[in-house]
């Protein structure tokens, strides 16, 4: 009967931290949750992964927080933000896994393809950058080889590295990686 | 009407085809576009916004402050470069303690958010400065192709930050597609994601790309010719997801993808090296009769 064993949350493992930190952050509504299950039903993350929007808020308000920022459910929402224009009870879920992400992202949660993404912006001001292809297909184009962004403009890639520096964005994602 | 052009990442990156026609069409229609030198990633609303809000907040800012010296609004052709620039736009100008925060931060490159221009998708410009009736008048070939339209998300969502108003069902779209004679046939869970978003497909393939396969498998059930999207986030992920579906899960359904701008400049019959339709990595054989593509 090991199957039919539910799991037991303990005070324990109990913070009030994520959902005081969404209500400091603009979420208050976060409160309002009567469990319906519209956000879920909206997602279309659902049934076809077992990510739940409904859970997700749930462990939230009971304050799981190593579970909610450490998990891979965290991204699988695409930020269609259907469950927030459909919300009953007017919850901005969408906006609320956002500052969930930023959370998770500064304790060391980022899934590698992510950080390579943050770092072609870091090192090209592009998420993405042009590539080899993409040239010659400029050219049969009759445009530049280089569009007029940060790849043509070198004090302009200087800027962006700049403010990124500024913002702590590059020791956010490397420092990130040492904690993983 | 002259525009401060955001080329963005995906448009002069990996579908230059898409830079291309709506540079040729945009001026036939009074559009004069003025290229935003320097400008960076937007930065993307799925994946930077998901990491670092500040980030986000103050690289967008660079880029409206790029717009702001041209003293011009901004056109995007991306609803993920729209989403970034509009919001970071309303929240700098409707918040003092953050517009004073990222002032701070943007004096060290001698730049300065104002807040004194716009931010527009090229869908609204066409819709509604434009208008369907130029856009009627602008054709030379009217189209006769069953089309799939496909919004996004963040073109319309979120609606307070937004001025559409609609978005479960929404017509511009197909009103603007209808405008070149195709016709835009209406299929199961039309406003469905296209699963790229979020940093979904880039961080989760698989689900993303199953999400695809669901809009595919919608869209040919409807009897759709081609899928026509004003996204090239949404774009790639139609046409390079495809070719992706079928190496991973073989499955197989050869829908063209085209962008807006791109089946505008077929009805206005420009040339293949103009709208760059063969550039796609779905084949396009035939869609638009085989005299002229």
């Amino acid at each position: 009967m090991s199957h039919l064993k539910r799991e037991v949350i303990t005070s324990s493992g109990i913070s009030p931290e994520l959902s005081r930190f969404l209500i400091n952050s603009g979420i208050e509504r976060i409160r309002a949750c009567i469990q319906c299950g519209t956000c879920t039903a909206s997602c279309p993350s659902t049934g076809r992964t077992a990510y739940r929007t409904r859970m997700l808020i749930r462990k939230i308000l009971l304050g799981l927080k190593e579970e909610t920022l450490a998990s891979e459910d965290l991204w699988l929402c695409t930020t269609c933000y259907t469950c927030s224009e459909r919300c009953p009870r007017k919850i901005d879920v969408t906006n609320a896994i956002l500052l969930l992400r930023n959370l998770a992202v500064k304790e060391g949660f980022m899934l590698g393809p992510h950080r390579d993404v943050a770092r072609y912006l870091i090192a090209q001001g592009h998420a993405v950058p042009i590539d080899e292809e993409t040239k010659k297909k400029r050219e049969r184009l009759e445009l530049p080889t280089l569009p007029p962004t940060v790849h043509s403009f070198p004090t302009a890639l200087n800027e962006v590295q700049t403010l990124v520096k500024i913002a702590g964005f590059e020791t956010l994602v490397e420092h990130g990686e040492k904690q993983r | 009407m002259k525009h401060a052009f955001y080329l963005g990442c995906i448009v002069p990156n990996r579908y230059p085809n898409i830079e291309k026609a709506t540079r040729v069409t945009l001026p036939r229609l009074g559009i004069e576009l003025e290229d935003m030198k320097g400008a960076s990633c937007c930065p993307a609303p799925g994946v930077i916004k998901s990491f670092d809000r500040l980030t986000w907040l103050l690289l967008s800012a660079r880029n409206l402050c790029i717009a702001e010296e041209m003293g011009l609004d901004v056109l995007t052709l991306c609803n993920g470069c729209y989403a970034t620039l509009k919001e970071a736009n309303t929240i700098l100008t409707g918040n003092e303690k953050e517009r004073r925060k990222i002032n701070e931060m943007l004096s060290a490159i001698g730049r300065k958010f104002n807040g004194s221009i716009k931010v527009k998708h090229v869908a609204e410009v066409l819709y509604r400065d434009v208008g369907l009736d130029a856009i009627r008048s602008s054709v030379k070939r009217r189209l006769s192709v069953k089309v799939a339209a496909h919004y996004g998300c963040h073109i319309m969502k979120p609606t307070d930050l937004r001025e559409w108003n609609t978005i479960e069902r929404p017509t511009f779209l197909d009103e603007m597609i209808e405008a070149t004679g195709a016709s835009s046939v209406p299929y199961r869970n039309r406003m469905m994601c296209c699963g790229a978003g979020g940093g979904l497909r880039s961080g989760i393939l698989d689900v993303a790309l199953d999400m695809l396969r669901e809009k595919l498998e919608n869209m040919k059930q409807a009897g759709a010719e081609c899928i026509v999207d004003i996204c090239p986030f949404c774009h790639l992920q139609f046409d390079a997801g495809q070719i992706q579906l079928e190496e991973k899960f073989k499955a197989v359904y050869n829908i063209p993808v085209v962008y807006y701008t791109q089946l505008l400049g077929i009805a206005m019959e420009l040339s293949e090296n103009e709208v760059g339709l063969k550039m796609n990595k779905v084949a396009v054989a035939n869609l638009f009769g085989p005299e002229k593509i």
